[in-house]
C-alpha cells in the first residue's frame, strides 16, 4: 500500500523520513525505553495512593480522630480511668515477662544456628516459624488445653490452688507464644551472613565463649536485635485473640488493654475506646518510627562495610 | 559421642554450641511444642464420627465457606494492588513517599483490636466511608473481607519490593532494543521475574487472614451462618465449655496453616532458585 504511494505523494516521503533523520540529534534519553509515558506514571501512582488512603491512612487518622471527637476531658478521663490503668499495668507485665524470655531464646537460637553446622537445622527453623501460622485463637485453646478444668493439668492446679487460665500466668504464657519468633526471626538471618570469622579471631586471641557473644557479636547485630526486641514488643502490647481466649475477661484484673478496648467498645462508650486504642496506635506509629531509623542504620553500616 | 554422630556437628573452635542449642530446644518445647501437641493428643481421644460432627456441622462448613472465601478474595486484592504498591514504591518518585513506605508496615504493627474498632466505624452506616457507599459493608460479609484486605495488605508489598529493586534494568533494556512495548516488557521479564514473590505474599496474606480474629470480630456482625468466622467459633465452643468440638476445628485449621507453610516454603526456594542465589 505505501509502496504504491510513496512515489505518487513526495512530501509523505519526507515527512516519514525527517523523524528518523532528526532521532540521532536529539539528547539520548536512555529512561524512555525503560520507564513508562508520564500519564501512565501519575495513573499508577494516584491509585496506588488511593488505595491506601482508603485502607491504611483514613482507619489511622480515624483513631485519633475519633478519640478525641467527645473533648480532652473524656479522652484524659478514659485513661486515668482505674480499669484502664490496671490494664496498662497488666499489658506491661506481659510485654515485660514475654520480651526479655524470648530475647534470650532469640539470641541463644541464633548463636546455635548461625555459628554452628548441624544437623536438622533447616527443621529447626521452621519449627521456630511455627508460632506464626498458628491464628491466635488456636494459641490461646492450647494453653486452655494444658491448664484449663478439662485439660492435662487442670485438676493437680485446681487441687493446689494455682490459677493459670482465667489469671495473669496464662496471660503472659499465650503472650510468649504468640511473640516467640520475632527475635529469632531477626537475628538469624543477619548472624549467618556475617559468618563465624570474627569470633574465631576472638578465640583464638583467648576471648572466653561470654565475651565473644558481649564484645563481638551482640555489637554487631545491635540494630536488628533492637528492631526484633521493638517488633516483639508492640506484638506483645497489642495481642488481642490469643489473650482473649484465657484472660477470661475479669475487668480490673484480668484484662489487658486490647481486651478493656473490646469491652468498652461493646458498652458503646466509643470515645474512651478510641482513647485507649490511640495509645496503642501510638505505639504502632512509634514502631514504625524505630524501623526507619533501624533500616537505615542498618543500610548505613552495610554500605560502609562494602567500601571497607 | 553418639549425640555428636547423630548431629553430625561440624567441628567448630567456637563455643556454648550445647548450651545455647539445649536451651534453644528445651525453651521450644516448653513454650510451643508441648501445648501445640495438646491439640492433635486431644484429637485422639475422640471419635471419628465425633470429630466429623464437630468439624463438619452445617454452621462450622459456614463459617469455613466465610473464613476461606473471604481470605482469598482478600489475599487478590492484595496481590493487585500489593504489585502495584511496590511498583510505585521501587519505581517512581513523589512527595511524600518515604513516609508511604513508612507507613505500609502499619498493619503489622496496629493491634488487631484497634483495626477493627477503627474499620467498623468507618464503614458504618454513619461511618466517613461507609455513609457514601449504597450498600451496606459493617456488619456483612463484606466488612469481614475489608478487614482481612487491611491485615493483608503488607505482606504482598513486603515480598516484592526487594525483587523489584534488584530486578535488573539491562533486561528490559534489552527487551526495549529488541522492540519489546513497556506492556511487553512488563508481561514477558519483569511480571515472570515477580512471580514467585507475588505467590509468595499472597500465600502469606492468605495464610494471616484465615487466622485473623481481632480486626473481624467487630466489622463482621458474627451473624451464624452468615457472617460468622472460624476463629470466632472456635471461641464460641470454648465458652460453652465445648472443649472437643473446638479443638476439631482448630486441627482443621492448623492442618491448613500447615499445608500453607509448606507451600510457601516451597516457593520461597523456588524464588531463590529463580534469583540465582
Amino acid at each position: 500500500m505505501s509502496a504504491v504511494m510513496e512515489p505518487t505523494d513526495p512530501l509523505a516521503v519526507a515527512d516519514a523520513d525527517a523523524p528518523a533523520a532528526a532521532r540521532p540529534l536529539a539528547p539520548p534519553r536512555a529512561h524512555d525505553a525503560v520507564s513508562e509515558p508520564a500519564w501512565v506514571r501519575r495513573t499508577l501512582i494516584g491509585l496506588a495512593l488511593a488505595f491506601l488512603t482508603l485502607f491504611l491512612f483514613v482507619p489511622l487518622v480515624s483513631v485519633f480522630a475519633q478519640a478525641l471527637a467527645k473533648g480532652l476531658d473524656v479522652y484524659w478521663a478514659a485513661l486515668v480511668d482505674s480499669d484502664a490503668v490496671s490494664a496498662l499495668k497488666l499489658t506491661l507485665i506481659a510485654a515485660g515477662v514475654s520480651v526479655p524470655l524470648n530475647l534470650v531464646f532469640g539470641v541463644a537460637a541464633a548463636w546455635a544456628i548461625a555459628k554452628f553446622d548441624f544437623r536438622g537445622k533447616s527443621l529447626l527453623l521452621t519449627l521456630i516459624d511455627l508460632p506464626f501460622s498458628v491464628s491466635p485463637v488456636i494459641a490461646g485453646l492450647i494453653y486452655m488445653l494444658v491448664f484449663g478444668l478439662q485439660g492435662w493439668c487442670g485438676e493437680w492446679l485446681r487441687d493446689h490452688d494455682l490459677k493459670i487460665v482465667f489469671a495473669v500466668p496464662g496471660i503472659v504464657l499465650a503472650t510468649v507464644f504468640v511473640t516467640f519468633p520475632f527475635i529469632a526471626r531477626e537475628l538469624i538471618p543477619l548472624m549467618q551472613a556475617q559468618g563465624q570469622e570474627q569470633e574465631e579471631a576472638a578465640r583464638v586471641l583467648g576471648a572466653s565463649g561470654w565475651q565473644i557473644l558481649w564484645r563481638v557479636t551482640l555489637p554487631n547485630v545491635k540494630w536488628a536485635l533492637l528492631y526484633g526486641v521493638i517488633l516483639c514488643n508492640a506484638r506483645a502490647m497489642g495481642e488481642f485473640g490469643a489473650v482473649s481466649v484465657v484472660s477470661g475477661h475479669i475487668r480490673g484484673q484480668t484484662n489487658t488493654l486490647p481486651l478493656h478496648i473490646e469491652i468498652l467498645y461493646n458498652d458503646y462508650q466509643f470515645a474512651a475506646a478510641f482513647a485507649v486504642a490511640s495509645l496503642l496506635a501510638g505505639l504502632a506509629l512509634v514502631t514504625l518510627v524505630l524501623k526507619y531509623i533501624v533500616e537505615r542504620r542498618a543500610h548505613a553500616a552495610f554500605d560502609l562495610e562494602k567500601t571497607q | 559421642m553418639s549425640t555428636r554422630a547423630l548431629l553430625l556437628r561440624r567441628h567448630s573452635v567456637l563455643p556454648g554450641f550445647n548450651l545455647s542449642l539445649g536451651f534453644a530446644l528445651l525453651y521450644l518445647c516448653l513454650v510451643v511444642l508441648i501445648p501445640l501437641s495438646a491439640v492433635f493428643l486431644k484429637t485422639f481421644t475422640v471419635s471419628w464420627s465425633t470429630f466429623v460432627g464437630a468439624a463438619a456441622s452445617p454452621r462450622v462448613l459456614a463459617s469455613y465457606r466465610l473464613t476461606f472465601g473471604a481470605s482469598l478474595l482478600a489475599a487478590l486484592v492484595n496481590g493487585v494492588f500489593g504489585l502495584l504498591v511496590a511498583w510505585v514504591l521501587v519505581r517512581y518518585r513523589f512527595a511524600g513517599k518515604r513516609v508511604v513506605d513508612a507507613l505500609v508496615d502499619l498493619p503489622f504493627a496496629l493491634p488487631t483490636a484497634v483495626a477493627g474498632i477503627a474499620l467498623t466505624t468507618l464503614y458504618a452506616s454513619n461511618g466517613w466511608i461507609g455513609r457514601w457507599l449504597p450498600f451496606k459493608v459493617a456488619y456483612t460479609p463484606l466488612g469481614v473481607f475489608v478487614a482481612l484486605t487491611f491485615i493483608g495488605l503488607p505482606f504482598v508489598v513486603r515480598t516484592v519490593q526487594p525483587v523489584l529493586e534488584d530486578l535488573q534494568r539491562e533486561l528490559e533494556e534489552a527487551a526495549a532494543t529488541l522492540g519489546a512495548s513497556r506492556l511487553q516488557t512488563f508481561a514477558y521479564v519483569i511480571f515472570p521475574a515477580l512471580m514467585p514473590a507475588l505467590l509468595t505474599g499472597f500465600a502469606l496474606a492468605f495464610a494471616r487472614a484465615l487466622g485473623e480474629y481481632g480486626s473481624v470480630i467487630f466489622i463482621a456482625g458474627n451473624m451464624p451462618m452468615v457472617s460468622e468466622i472460624t476463629s470466632l467459633l472456635i471461641i464460641t465452643k470454648l465458652e460453652q465449655y465445648d472443649y472437643t468440638g473446638a479443638t476439631a476445628i482448630a486441627v482443621v485449621m492448623l492442618v491448613a496453616a500447615f499445608a500453607l507453610l509448606l507451600l510457601i516454603n516451597l516457593l520461597q526456594a523456588w524464588a531463590r532458585k529463580r534469583q540465582g542465589r
